[in-house]
């Protein structure tokens, strides 16, 4: 197997099996298999963990670059799309848990905390801007609109700064956590940041080509 | 007194017969030392067992949460700020020898160790509904004693407006405190007319057993109409004074937690909806349900606050 062919084949999979595996284990826990469980509280304990499976994804997302650069992987792009793909979907889960289970589906509810509660109000802005990412992964989009595209989807670095706000901002007290998640968004965001100087800085300025992944 | 509950499925409500029958069965059974053949009894007390009588008066009629929700589930940030923390990490702690220091505008002051403490009160079982700050809510049988009835022993003077309650400080055996999330050791307190209330409790057992140690062993103060954490736990300090107590929760975030903190479905947290919470144990898709003015004791408790501005004084 040639290196395009071990992504395609091995990794890729076993990529997507682990990315289940949050998922996998929260439904042993709600059913009960395996002896685990979700708790006194299971609708807190649903939310809090996809919510959290979502931002680590989204920093997963984030570290592909930087991983990929520094380790000189260059085929670890082929997996960033996936891991983007699947930060979309914990926060699709996180957000169904929210409104079916803790809100029990009152949107009066939904709407005023939207509007009222500066950390849903950040939380449900990062969901809305997830979409058109989703939307424009495939191949086909990421052709049609070229160097757009690139732009576009430069709104990650929006989103993973609303998803640790919002992290921040919904604990009551213990902000170690969210602190630490803090931190690590600014590393991944400050790595883009030093690198796009750097290149600024040292003439050019060529436009790079997205990469089919 | 009767206590309106409303929107409660009548299923959901265990008579109180069998309820009590139920735990004398599990007690018997456990003396025996057959538990096993009980399929719940896991969910047994562990504590010893208390001598008390049940006060219906004051219970509410909803059945009780499990034994292990509330214990397995609950804010104790002396032993970790998650909400498996606190029974997680206090398996080790001892809550022997206790005493507790009185002090402040008070006749009878001194350092009293917990059987002095405890002695002349009969102890009571009171069924009360329990609400958290942060939305959720359980019904918990707490075993004690009104609070009244042991401040009428040490006297308080005419100056003696709030009564203060603080909790152990020992970093050594309340991990939690070894951060500094609050300032530590937490303190709470109580207008003079509110601890006298008699729904103010000074409880020392849970489910007809002495209190385990998540849930404040072995002494803890339980104001079912505030917001939990007034309800203070493994109290040392009883401390009587003339002007309002800085409080723990108040002090780190007074936009968000007032000293009052009275149940209140009218004033919400800045950062949550304070309307409804949802009862911990409840059937899916039926856990959320209205709050009630001061957690439904507003036919006790209101007078208290007559014309108070409770937006003010949340
Ligand atoms: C980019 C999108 C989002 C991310 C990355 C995200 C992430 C998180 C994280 C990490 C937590 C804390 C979990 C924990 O404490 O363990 C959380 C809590 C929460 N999020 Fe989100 N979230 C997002 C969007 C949303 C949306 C759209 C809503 C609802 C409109 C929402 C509602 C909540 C709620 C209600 C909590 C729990 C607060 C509580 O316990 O009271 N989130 N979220």
């Amino acid at each position: 197997m040639n290196v395009e062919q071990r992504y395609r084949r091995l990794y890729k999979p076993l990529v997507f099996l682990a990315s289940l595996a949050p998922l996998a284990w929260l439904l042993c826990g709600a059913f009960g298999w395996f002896g685990a469980g979700l708790g006194a509280d299971p609708v807190k304990k649903l939310e809090h963990e996809f919510g959290k499976t979502a931002l680590n994804f989204l920093l997963l997302t984030l570290l592909v670059t930087p991983v990929r650069n520094l380790a000189g992987l260059p085929h670890l792009l082929r997996l960033r799309r996936m891991l983007g793909l699947f930060a979309f979907f914990y926060v699709v889960l996180h957000f169904t848990v929210y409104l079916v289970l803790d809100l029990e589906l009152n949107f009066g509810t939904l709407f005023a905390d939207i509007a009222k509660r500066p950390y849903i109000t950040i939380g449900f802005a990062g969901l809305l801007l997830l979409i058109p990412l989703a939307v424009t992964s495939t191949n086909r989009m990421m052709r049609r609109l070229g160097r757009r595209w690139q732009k576009l989807h430069r709104l990650i670095y929006v989103i993973a700064a609303l998803g640790v706000w919002h992290f921040y901002w919904q604990v009551k007290r213990d902000v170690r956590e969210p602190l630490i998640y803090v931190g690590i968004v600014a590393v991944l965001l400050g790595y883009r940041w030093v690198r796009a100087r750097a290149k600024a800085t040292s003439s050019s300025g060529s436009a790079t080509v997205p990469e089919r992944t | 007194m009767t206590f309106r509950t409303p929107r409660i499925a009548p299923s959901e409500i265990t008579p109180p017969e069998v309820f009590f029958n139920r735990r004398t069965l599990l007690a018997g059974a456990l003396a025996a030392g057959a538990s096993s053949l009980l399929p719940a009894a896991e969910t047994a007390p562990s504590g010893a067992k208390l001598q008390y009588t049940r006060n219906a008066q004051y219970s509410v009629s909803e059945a009780p949460n499990k034994y292990e929700e509330i214990t397995g589930y609950n804010n104790y940030y002396e032993f970790g700020t998650d909400k498996e923390d606190p029974k997680a990490n206090s398996g080790s702690f001892r809550p022997t020898p206790w005493s507790v220091a009185v002090g402040g505008e008070a006749g009878v002051k001194g350092t009293f160790t917990l059987e002095d403490i405890l002695k002349p009160h009969p102890l009571e079982e009171r069924i009360y509904r329990f609400r958290c700050v942060e939305a959720w809510s359980m019904v918990i049988p707490w075993v004690g004693f009104p609070l009244s009835a042991l401040i009428e022993r040490f006297k308080p003077t005419a100056k003696a407006k709030y009564v203060e309650f603080t909790t152990l400080y020992d970093p050594h055996r309340m991990p939690g405190q070894r951060e500094r999330v609050l300032a530590w050791p937490y303190v709470e307190g109580l207008r003079m007319d509110e601890a006298m209330h008699p729904l103010a409790l000074m409880v020392v057992g849970l489910y007809g057993q002495t209190l385990p140690n998540q849930d404040g062993a072995p002494l803890r103060l339980i104001v079912p109409w505030k917001y939990g954490f007034k309800s203070i736990k493994a109290i040392v300090k009883i401390n009587f004074t003339e002007k309002q107590p800085n409080t723990t929760w108040n002090l780190s975030a007074p936009q968000e937690y007032g000293f009052y903190a009275n149940v209140n479905p009218q004033v919400d947290h800045p950062r949550w909806s304070q309307a409804t919470e949802r009862h911990i144990g409840a059937a899916f898709l039926a856990a959320r349900r209205p709050t009630l003015p001061f957690n439904g004791y507003a036919e006790q408790v209101a007078g208290l606050y007559k014309g108070m501005d409770l937006r003010r004084y949340y």
